[in-house]
């Protein structure tokens, strides 16, 4: 993201998109504002995954755990929204703390395995207890400060803590902790040889991402009105975990593509049959044969020499 | 300044190790040697804590650090390298090496500060010291063999270790590479006030550099001597099948 041209093209780029809802049909403007919240969903969970190597199957669980407490704080309490929006991302966090404090404990797939029970647990919860959940009917209509209750407004509102949450994203996995975090990714034996405590940093790098999933968790509620036991099943979490490999995991903005191209998907090909996902299962097949890092990956690998070498290093030794 | 006492490690009805003893003084380049499979490796693992012992006691500085976890062990002062080529293959040899230093620092933990920043005065010196400078912008696994295992005595220096522990620097190297490393190792010895101690199979390397050197065999110290009292110990040679340690 270097270079004065990046940053005048980044620039450019913001205030397009705060132009967009002038110009574009409402329905455009929401399906921008749905790329945005599952932009910030899949970018959260690249920080386990992309940056630290973990199978962090089930992370939509977050996404959930923040949205149903904005919605259950505002629909259930008299406390202000602006409260519920800061405890939705403290909630997530906190579950991210107790199920990544168990998971932690395991490595690669039997981490992803543990956490996918765990997360479907919550799931059977918010599922079965009518009571307070709603169980499958979700909950509804829940009401938002007048300052967002347009749509416009609520564009602005996801864009402006998008881009908050991008910068501060950037920042961390630019930082000493987050390069360590790609230390442990690429090989965890050797950074605990140097002094780190792995699983610690796996669990602070879990409870980060989940903070975020959180965010976008609030976003989610802010955008739609309501919330549904669908939020934390298994599938939108593979469908989450596709984004970040679609995109290109190794890359800083790859999930935020990844989320374009299946929020896009899900939507302009939905319309025409309900068997959108065998345009993505197809898109799937290519992507792992032609473009195993990714689309920003590849792109990376066409204008960055310095990915290059590694990408093809890291082919020889993966047939090697 | 290290001393290992009657340490024992089986995995399963194997003894790898059993009733390895070893003492390592301030100053000093100790070298572990014996035949493949005599537990030298596993030694290691044992003192730096990536295997906990069954048995015996490991004491470092009058400290004891017997099962303790690695970080914890690295953080007394003890770095090492690997055998088999252990680095970060996809962080560039800055990276590498910068890692180690941001967690000496105990700055690994920052979060929003940049890390590009951070560390680098350090983290070039020793680069300067093993002699990649030229290729710290390269990524680390597209680098020869032989850089690879000098960038991991860079990533051990990174922690500005009292003791370090190289399994064997050499393995894999040509006879060029082997050379340079080994002056390497004796300059930071001398230069860095380093205590050594490293396994290694060509014996010659071994003669040249050890004021001590401890045999092992089937998991047992036969004996920690000076290289010539260990050349001419009947049982070493008996270990060696009166081939290799003659001859040299």
């Amino acid at each position: 993201m270097g270079g004065i041209k990046g940053r005048l093209a980044l620039v450019g780029l913001v205030i397009l998109l705060f132009l967009l809802p002038s110009v574009l049909p409402r329905f455009y403007t929401y399906i921008i504002a749905l790329i945005f919240v599952t932009a910030l969903l899949a970018m959260s969970l690249n920080i386990t995954v992309g940056y630290g190597g973990m199978f962090q199957f089930h992370h939509g669980v977050f996404y959930g755990v923040s949205a149903y407490t904005v919605a259950l704080i505002i629909t259930k309490t008299k406390l202000p929204a602006w409260v519920a929006f800061c405890a939705g991302p403290v909630a997530a966090a906190i579950a991210g703390l107790l199920i990544g404090g168990f998971c932690v404990r395991l490595t690669q797939l039997y981490f992803g395995m543990l956490q996918i029970s765990l997360g479907s647990l919550l799931w059977a919860i918010v599922f079965r207890w009518y009571s307070l959940t709603g169980g499958d009917d979700g909950i509804h209509g829940i009401p938002m400060p007048d300052i967002l209750s347009s749509l416009k407004n609520a564009y602005y509102f996801i864009l402006i803590v998008l881009i908050v949450c991008l910068y501060l994203l950037y920042r961390i996995v630019n930082s000493p902790f987050g390069r360590t975090l790609q230390a442990i990714r690429d090989n965890p034996g050797r950074c605990e040889a140097v002094g780190v405590n792995v699983r610690r940093h796996q669990l602070a790098a879990i409870v980060i991402a989940t903070f975020f999933a959180g965010v976008a968790g609030v976003l989610f509620v802010v955008l739609e009105g309501s919330v549904f036991p669908d939020l934390l099943f298994w599938v939108l979490s593979l469908e989450v975990f596709i984004m970040c490999l679609l995109g290109g995991w190794f890359t800083f903005a790859g999930p935020i593509v990844g989320a374009a191209i299946i929020v896009s998907l899900r939507t302009f090909v939905g319309m025409y049959t309900e068997y959108w996902t065998l345009i993505l299962g197809a898109i799937l097949i290519l992507l792992i044969f032609f473009l195993p890092e990714g689309v920003m990956g590849f792109l990376m690998e066409k204008f960055a020499p310095r990915l290059k070498a590694h990408v093809v290093e890291e082919r020889s030794r993966a047939q090697g | 300044m290290l001393r290992v006492e009657g340490v024992e490690k089986s995995f399963g009805d194997f003894k790898a190790v059993d009733g390895a003893n070893l003492s390592v003084e301030r100053g000093d380049i100790v070298a572990v040697i014996g035949p493949n499979g005599a537990g030298k490796t596993t030694l290691f693992n044992l003192i730096t804590g990536q295997l906990k012992p069954d048995r015996g006691r490991i004491v470092f500085k009058d400290e004891e650090i017997t099962g303790l976890p690695p970080y914890e062990i690295c953080k007394k002062g003890i770095a090492r390298s690997f055998q088999i080529v252990n680095i970060f293959h996809r962080l560039t040899v800055f990276e590498n090496v910068q890692v180690a230093v941001l967690s000496h620092k105990g700055e690994s933990k920052r979060l929003l500060e940049p890390a590009r920043k951070m560390a680098v005065e350090e983290t070039f010196e020793l680069l300067r010291a093993v002699g990649l400078e030229d290729k710290a912008y390269e990524v680390a696994g597209t680098l020869s063999h032989g850089d690879q295992k000098v960038l991991e005595i860079a990533i051990a220096l990174g922690n500005d270790p009292e003791l370090l522990i190289l399994d064997e620097p050499t393995a894999g190297m040509s006879p060029e590479e082997t050379a340079s490393t080994i002056e390497l190792i004796k300059r930071l010895a001398t230069e860095r006030d380093l205590t050594i101690l490293f396994c290694e199979h060509d014996m010659e390397i071994v003669f040249s550099i050890a004021k001590s050197i401890m045999v092992m065999h089937q998991g047992r110290t036969l004996i920690q001597a000076s290289p010539e009292e260990v050349r001419n110990d009947p049982r070493v040679q008996e270990a060696y099948l009166g081939g290799e340690v003659c001859s040299t």
